[in-house]
């Protein structure tokens, strides 16, 4: 047996070690990534995916603790995957998202990985969708990824959670935050954390008046939960609609089927552009226009776009 | 297409006291030198040092521990570590360890111990020059 093979085993069977080493390799993109994660691929799509996202210090990690236990206590596995960001100047990270978690750390129906954004944008890193593979195929009844603290756009979590949680906190925002169009849009669950606080009705209220304005018609109505993740009030509830949510997905065989083929058609676009933009680059390359043009830029004769432009260009027509 | 492999550290603190400033400032200095650094967070036992460093499958160890439980806890945490099959993870050590229980710690596979008044610069190329190799 070769050591992926002996890795895929491993991560097959639930191997806490196996489960490391593969989430390494596909984070580093090491040679064997393409092959374990088609060899584990079929063995995928059991565990619930749930994504968890919303401004840094609305909660997060902290929620995800007490929402891991409540399916502990109804005797599910669990897997996290918690982002925090890698710094554009650096490249270094600080990964403190566990530090809310660290009780969980001995439970053997529990898997908690910390991953860098990378400098992927979105609010994951590019190797998020298949740790979150990894974990399912290891037998996790539920795969939770945390985002890194997103703001409006990052929306990247679509592509990897069938269930997508979005946390708000009360104070930061009026009802005009509520209406603007990117990760507002993508919620199955609204949740409003600290609802101890002052004005955490008022919150909860912007929400709910946001989803009256919408016209999607039929299917899941997103609830708005609050939520205290420091002492867990609100959890039971919020599980109680990620399990309906769930139902919801699995009973409707359409709604199902439509949202496997968005994620199918996101995930092979993605792969293509990918290769596409990789096969480009390297021919530009080769051919010694990039450096050429490169020149030019420095010595100010013309700018960047234009210049891609005007590569991309001549490499489609030649392609 | 590699992306090349990132220098993975668990920094941790073992024990009871709560004096993590010096946690931080290292882990703040590793993560500036372009290392992904991973914090447990206070008062954490052996087990779960060990089960963190092996599910977040890091390089290196770094134990900071001020309550003087070290001759007690860092062989509780090599022990483990060895159990787990993680002995290729770079440990090394910093806080208060008197001078006399170095050798012995070394002994137990902790690779260096940095005491007060180390400078960052000096931590960060220890790890760097000494970087385990791992597969």
């Amino acid at each position: 047996m070769t050591k992926t093979e002996e890795i895929i085993n491993g991560v097959l069977n639930g191997d806490r070690k196996s489960i490391a080493k593969a989430i390494t390799i596909i984070e580093n993109n090491m040679p064997e990534a393409q092959e374990l994660i088609a060899q584990i691929f079929p063995h995928t799509g059991k565990a619930h995916v749930i994504g968890l996202t919303g401004a840094g210090g609305a909660g997060k990690s902290t929620l995800i603790e007490k929402i891991v236990r409540e399916y502990r206590r109804k005797g599910k596995t669990v897997g996290v995957i918690a982002v925090d960001p890698t710094s554009p100047f650096t490249g270094g990270a600080f990964l403190g998202d566990r530090i809310r978690m660290q009780e969980l750390a001995t439970d053997e129906g529990v898997y908690i990985r910390s991953m860098a954004t990378r400098n992927y944008a979105g609010g994951i890193s590019k190797a998020t969708k298949d740790a979150a593979k990894i974990l399912d195929a290891a037998g996790k009844d539920v795969v939770i990824v945390e985002t890194v603290g997103a703001g409006q756009s990052e929306v990247e979590i679509v592509k990897v959670a069938q269930t997508i949680v979005v946390m708000h906190a009360p104070g930061l925002g009026d009802e005009i935050q509520a209406i603007k169009a990117g990760i507002m849009e993508i919620a199955d669950i609204f949740v409003v954390n600290k609802a101890d606080r002052e004005n955490a009705d008022k919150t909860a209220m912007d929400i709910q008046a946001m989803l009256q304005m919408s016209n999607k018609k039929g299917g899941w109505k997103p609830p708005v939960l609050k939520t205290v993740a420091l002492t867990g009030e609100g959890v039971p509830e919020l599980i109680e609609k990620l399990e309906e949510h769930r139902c919801f997905l699995e009973g409707d065989v359409e709604c199902r089927e439509s949202l496997l083929k968005t994620k199918a058609e996101a995930e092979l676009l993605e792969a293509i552009k990918e290769r596409i933009s990789r096969a480009l680059i390297d021919q530009l390359k080769r051919e010694g226009k990039f450096d050429e043009l490169l020149q030019e830029i420095l010595k100010k004769k013309i700018d960047p776009a234009s210049a891609a432009e005007k590569l991309v260009k001549k490499a489609i027509k030649n392609a | 297409m590699q992306d090349g492999r990132k220098i993975r550290v668990l920094i941790a603190k073992p024990g009871l006291d709560s004096h993590d400033r010096g946690a931080k400032v290292v882990a703040r200095a590793l993560r500036d030198a372009g290392m992904e650094v991973i914090y447990t967070g206070l008062r954490q036992t052996a087990e779960q040092i060990v089960e963190t460093a092996l599910q977040e499958d890091v390089d290196v160890i770094g134990l900071s521990i001020l309550s003087g439980a070290h001759k007690t806890l860092f062989p509780r945490i090599m022990g483990l570590l060895k159990k787990q099959g993680l002995t290729d993870v770079m440990v090394f050590a910093g806080g208060i360890i008197p001078e006399e229980d170095v050798s012995e710690m070394k002994r137990l596979g902790i690779k260096e111990i940095f005491g007060p008044g180390t400078t960052t610069e000096e931590i960060i190329r220890y790890v760097t020059d000494n970087l385990p190799k791992r597969d």
